[in-house]
């Protein structure tokens, strides 16, 4: 460990740093030390910890059968309750929380949570495969209501679910459980202060770094020593939510010898609102920055709410979406389209960029090695801006965009003064529609003005064929999508299959 | 006698007829339930992963694995030349399933070596190790090449009857087209798995996720070339299979028993999800050809279908699933001449299999289709053309394979569900609501189900079971069919308790396993409880009788007096508890345990004059659903969806409302977002839930009303009166396609047929949508 310090290149006293990560798996404390960097929570739970109950079902976050549940205490007081994928989080990022998994739900007498004799009641299980992620996804559900007391209803159930496939009963009993049992107390909540106070306890400065003949997994606890690791190793892989390095690992089984988590980093998830915006912390969640983006912009929220799944929400970060470049991310063209300012550090150097600069090229971004995005500025949009975001994929929820149209439009007395256009899924980066931004700004918002821009659109992309969409249909749709923003934008309705239909004419 | 029983008022809880949970809720919902990853693994246990081909269709020029061996832990490499036995896993005895790939490989994923190691992660890495050089052939991916020069796995079916080209040419009206049917993976959640231990001598056991434990058995015994004897397969549940294993989990199974008697330690092959969805076999796509000839009616009165279907590079059991699309190619409605042909094609893709409803659903959409065409022609509402097609009772009732239908009670389904969700007024709501050119458009159809039970090949309709009573007056049971969450288990305890009358916690049905009840038929076709509830119920009766007969002499009464009543047995007068009398049976040295068997009557098919009886009764339901689309990109929901449906007497209403629920869904899937994308070199890019796309929660009908048909028993002597629910709800899904469909229409008016594949994805339908506007 001292040695592994040293050549760590950094001068802090010995004893400081941590060579273990900590948390509570249940009502254990856990100290895990010499794992492989790359370890899964998965993989740590079902093989030395003996959870079976935990299943693989795909192995890169999209099917939900591994669900399991981080409690972490929440700024300002109190806990905050997250499903996750255990198969695409590591073992490193668990620090300093709680992990429950399904085994921890039924009281020790066998008496089931709330949620689980529900699902047993309601039939809400067939081949019971797909079953303790479910539960897990529904009691998250239940815990994080519990701060409002709010009955959910099925639009809500939906939404904490779309991360959990189930290929036997279709959902509605699962749904049927879920109304009949998410606001029903349970041990958990007269729980919550003991945990809470069990958790501030692991609280403490220390960076941690965990090794192992397989590698290093580092988790700095202040920017500057974030900054300060990726100067030393900048080949170093950046890990925040961990929910495309997790793809690397399971999927593509890249050997990643040196992790540098930016989740410890104090204040790193940060969401700051200015009398200009927002200031978004690199590290902020989907789940963190939701409410403040839709209040910002509400459109973003929707968008946000079909982003991933809540398990991708709660791990995955908007910092890390635009650090990897991909051209089919969601968040980067609406926050293009938004005026997003992007602030990057290289060890004391600083540097801030518009966002749709910071996209290169299809793979490749404007980052230095050892560089690393530090947070996100979103402006409030200027009066008479309207700005709308859809999201056009083979299914509504948890899949990844065929085509995304964002859209900041700004009227006055029906004439477009200001547009910013951006798309996802058009081409091998987030990229603005320029040509189609001209065709608008100075004309009558009218169906001319519409005919004209989708016209530049065609100049404007190239887009691919995939299996998920035909050439075609992405430059037919992103056409027809203006269509749809004129129609928001002008009063007519309704526009809208999914979401609240009031967001198309907020 | 047989049924009476059910009628009683005094029957025990947990009998038949009632919504008993299943049997494994408490175990799913707590993490518990066991699944083969579960097990507990035995020291030493190794890991196998496989190497797969890169190419479509290639010989193999050479393989160098030594930097597979050179991936620390790796401890056994496996290509076709190590195999002990037969290098053969076809289930149908064509000998063209090579376990391992030889001299060549048919398929973009197919098999070539397996490498056993002490870790997943390194079998993993090194199954990605080989250095292997092809020499590529010209590959055959799709149905429309494979047209071009059939060539097929196995010899296509004919039913016909009657002059059809005659009564096709006399038709007042005419009309032709062309539909594709895209397949659909199964996404079981839980995915191919197996684990092999070594025993003595020739002996193997294994725990595999399989619907058919005695065909894994079979064929693992062949690779290891051993006697079936040897070969032990155990099953206790699945995470689901949806057919998805009746045969694919063969290969796994044989390839961990092989690493195990090999190497003298436990072995388990557990396969990625990619590697899952890339290996296995999905369900048929079809290009189906109509010729149809109707009058201004709408009445058919000649149909000539042809039914070509992607195999894949093997049979597998492309054969009866063909044929069971040319069966259902009729769905409800009489042709009065007929001529169905189908053309299983062999492609350089993954062996096509089993899939909930095994072709027949590919059949039906087919015939649906061309309800739709009539409709258009005629302008009628494609229900009222629908139901003047109906099969007749007593008249117009014989199908093209010559089964007169019997027990036809489709019109009962349609009119309960027509008055239930308000078709009609919904129906024009919803048209003059879509005359004002809305963006966002609806559309509602209502479409029927009439689904054949039992196997066509008449020798699977056979089943047997073993039933203990333990001197405590508990019970085990043991069958030949396995639970995939369908409720099996939970079913058949309900037959022994309705039987036996006891208490139902002291009945448990054991873990399936071939050393238990031998040559089982797979759990499949919907016959698991049909086949296995009465061998179930056959043992229990031989045991009752013999219970009887000792409880007449020892308490000296006549039989006829003796009665098996909630949680005790009337003997005379007098009530013995059952456990009680268990015992003085035990020590009056009675049998206490029993085999029973069961085989279908009625039953007979003769493939090759395309004649018979294959069904021992049709299963019956109907689905109106509404959407709404969006015309500017082709996105839709499913805003309501009502079904009424027939499970006769249902033996457990809750579990049979969750196969109609989820039967719904999952075939909504497959006719709307699940599209199987293949590019140019033959792989397939849809091999993961982030690019195959089932149905995910929100995606169910926002109104989803399910009613199991009234008084509804069944015509045959089927158990308890009950019918097969497994496969026929998935049918339902149909109306979802129709509904679009609909919906696209009424952007050009009605007026012309929108003719929409399926998978009907948003870009599809947008397609269909500016089609029409064009």
């Amino acid at each position: 460990m001292q040695d592994e310090a040293a050549s760590y290149g950094d001068n802090r006293p010995e004893g400081v740093m941590r060579d273990h990560v900590r948390f509570w798996l249940g009502s254990s404390r856990q100290e895990v030390r010499g794992i492989a960097p790359t370890l899964t929570v998965l993989d740590w739970l079902r093989g030395p910890m003996r959870r079976s109950g935990t299943k693989e079902g795909c192995n890169e976050g999209d099917c939900g059968a591994c669900t399991v549940v981080v409690v972490r205490p929440r700024a300002g007081g109190g806990l905050t309750w997250r499903a996750v994928n255990a198969c695409i989080q590591l073992v490193g990022q668990l620090d300093g929380c709680l992990l429950l998994t399904v085994e921890d739900l039924a009281a020790a007498d066998g008496t089931l949570h709330p949620v689980q004799q529900a699902m047993v009641d309601l039939h809400g299980s067939q081949c019971g495969f797909c079953t303790p992620g479910f539960v897990m996804s529904l009691f998250a559900m239940g815990r994080d209501m519990g701060r409002d007391g709010a009955a959910p209803d099925e639009a809500a159930i939906d939404d904490a679910l779309a991360g959990n496939l189930c290929r036997c009963t279709g959902y509605a009993p699962i749904v049927r459980a879920g109304l009949a049992s998410i606001a029903a107390d349970d041990a958990w909540r007269a729980e919550a202060a003991a945990i809470e106070a069990r958790l501030r306890a692991l609280d403490d400065d220390e960076d941690v770094v965990v090794t192992s003949p397989a590698g290093r997994f580092s988790a700095p606890a202040s920017v500057d020593a974030l900054a300060e690791t990726l100067l030393a190793d900048p080949d170093a892989t950046v890990l925040a939510g961990g929910t495309d390095v997790g793809l690397w690992i399971t999927k593509q089984m890249r050997v990643l010898p040196h992790l540098v988590w930016v989740g410890r980093v104090a204040g790193f998830a940060d969401i700051t609102e200015t009398a200009d915006g927002l200031e978004i912390g690199a590290s902020a969640t989907y789940s963190d920055a939701m409410a403040a983006l839709g209040a910002l912009l509400p459109d973003m929220g929707e968008l946000l709410r079909r982003l991933g799944s809540v398990q991708v929400r709660n791990a995955g970060t908007i910092g890390g979406n635009i650090a990897n470049g991909s051209p089919i991310g969601d968040s980067p063209p609406a926050l293009i389209a938004a005026g997003a300012t992007l602030h990057l550090r290289r060890g004391d150097t600083r540097r801030s960029l518009p966002l749709e600069d910071f996209f290169i090229a299809y793979g490749r971004q404007d980052r230095a090695p050892g560089e690393f995005v530090e947070r996100i500025t979103v402006p409030r949009p200027a009066p008479g801006t309207r700005f709308r975001a859809y999201k056009v994929s083979k299914r509504f929820d948890q899949d990844i965009t065929a085509v995304l149209g964002c859209y900041a439009i700004t009227l006055d007395g029906g004439r477009v003064t200001a547009a910013r256009i951006a798309h996802g899924g058009m081409a091998g980066t987030p990229k603005r529609a320029t040509a189609a931004e001209a065709a608008l700004i100075g004309r009558t918002w009218d169906a001319d003005a519409v005919r004209a821009a989708q016209g530049a659109l065609a100049s404007d992309y190239m887009p691919l064929d995939d299996m998920r969409a035909s050439a075609w249909y992405r430059l037919r749709v992103a056409q027809n999508l203006l269509v749809r923003l004129h129609a928001e934008t002008t009063g007519q309705a309704p526009t809208r299959l999914v979401g609240a239909p009031e967001l198309a004419h907020a | 006698m047989p049924d009476a029983i059910a009628e009683r008022e005094t029957s025990a809880e947990g009998g038949a007829h009632r919504s008993r949970r299943h049997e494994s809720a408490h175990k799913h919902v707590t993490g518990a339930a066991a699944y083969i990853n579960d097990l507990p693994e035995a020291p030493g246990l190794l890991h196998v992963a496989l190497g797969l081909s890169t190419r479509a269709h290639a010989r193999l020029v050479s393989i160098d694995l030594d930097p597979v061996r050179a991936v620390p832990g790796v401890v056994l490499v496996l290509t076709a030349g190590d195999l002990p036995g037969e290098n053969d896993t076809s289930p149908v005895g064509k000998h063209d399933e090579p376990l391992l790939a030889e001299g060549h490989v048919a398929f973009h994923g197919q098999p070539i070596y397996a490498v056993a190691a002490e870790t997943r992660e390194a079998a993993r890495r090194a199954a990605r190790a080989a250095r292997i050089v092809y020499e590529d052939l010209p590959a055959v991916l799709d149905i429309e090449t494979a047209l071009a020069d059939p060539v097929l796995v196995t010899p296509g079916a004919t039913m016909q009857r009657g002059d059809w080209a005659a009564a096709l040419d006399a038709a007042p009206r005419r009309l032709s087209g062309t539909m594709a049917i895209g397949g659909q993976e199964h996404f079981y959640l839980e995915g191919q798995v197996a684990l092999a231990e070594p025993g003595e001598d020739d002996e193997v056991r294994i725990w595999c996720s399989t619907q058919h434990p005695s065909e894994t058995q079979h064929i693992v015994a062949h690779a290891l070339g051993v006697a079936s004897h040897a070969v032990t397969v155990e099953v206790r549940r699945m995470g689901g299979a949806f057919g998805g294993k009746e045969t694919q989990a063969n290969p796994f199974a044989c390839l961990a028993a092989i690493v195990a008697k090999k190497t003298g330690r436990a072995a388990k092959l557990r396969l990625d999800r990619d590697d899952d969805m890339i290996v296995t076999g999905k369900r048929h796509e079809f290009v189906v050809r109509y010729d149809v000839g109707y009058d201004d009616d709408g009445r058919i009165h000649a149909v000539d279908m042809l039914y070509a279907a992607r195999c894949g590079y093997s049979a597998d059991l492309s054969g009866p699933v063909t044929d069971r699309a040319l069966f259902h190619a009729d769905n409800c409605y009489f042709y009065p001449a007929v001529r169905l042909r189908s053309l299983p094609l062999k492609t350089n893709t993954c062996s096509n299999t089993a899939f909930r409803g095994f072709g027949g659903p590919q059949g039906m959409l087919g015939g649906e289709r061309v309800i739709e065409e009539v409709a258009f022609a005629t302008g009628l509402d494609p229900l009222e053309v629908r139901r003047r097609n109906f099969y007749g009772i007593g008249e117009r009732d014989l199908t093209p394979y010559c089964q007169t239908v019997e027990d036809n009670v489709i019109a009962d389904v349609v009119d309960t569900l027509v008055a239930r969700c308000d078709y009609a007024a919904r129906r024009a709501t919803i048209r003059a609501a879509n005359a004002a050119a809305p963006l966002i458009v609806r559309g509602i159809a209502l479409t029927p189900v009439k689904f054949g039970i039992s196997f066509t090949a008449t020798q699977f309709n056979q089943a047997a079971a073993l039933v203990h009573i333990y001197t405590d007056g508990s019970i085990a049971v043991n069958h030949g069919g396995t639970e995939m969450g369908q409720g099996l288990h939970t079913k058949i305890a309900q037959v022994a308790v309705e039987e036996l009358q006891v208490d139902a916690g002291s009945v448990r049905v054991t873990a399936t396993t071939t050393g238990k009840v031998p040559n089982t038929s797979a759990t499949a076709a919907s016959s698991g409880a049909d086949l296995n509830g009465k061998a179930v119920q056959a043992a229990v009766r031989t045991l009752k009788d013999r219970l009887v007969t000792f409880a007449a002499e020892q308490y000296g009464v006549p039989p006829d007096t003796v009665a098996f009543l909630p949680g005790r047995v009337r003997i005379g007068n007098q009530d013995v508890p059952f456990a009680a009398l268990i015992r003085q049976a035990y020590f009056a040295r009675v049998q206490l345990s029993a085999t029973g068997f069961y085989k279908t009557p009625k039953i007979h098919w003769d493939r090759d004059a395309g004649r018979g009886r294959p069904f021992y009764y049709f299963a019956y339901g109907a689905a109106c659903v509404e959407v709404a689309v969006d015309t500017l990109t082709g996105e839709y929901r499913i805003e309501r969806a009502d079904i009424v449906h027939d499970c006769g007497r249902s033996l457990n209403p809750a579990i049979d409302i969750g196969q109609i629920e989820g039967g719904f869904v999952q075939g909504a899937g497959w006719l709307t977002t699940e599209e199987l994308v293949w590019d140019a070199a033959g792989r397939l890019r849809t091999h993961a839930p982030s690019t195959y796309k089932i149905p995910a929660c929100g995606d169910r009908p926002r109104v989803f009303n399910v009613h199991l048909l009234d008084n509804a028993a069944s015509h045959e002597d089927t158990i308890f009166r009950s019918k097969a629910v497994g496969e026929p709800p998935l049918m339902l899904g149909i109306a979802v396609l129709h509904a679009l469909s609909d919906a696209v229409a009424s952007v050009g008016g009605w007026r012309v047929c929108p003719r929409l594949d399926a998978p009907a994805t948003p870009e599809r339908v947008l397609r269909a949508i500016e089609t029409l506007r064009a």
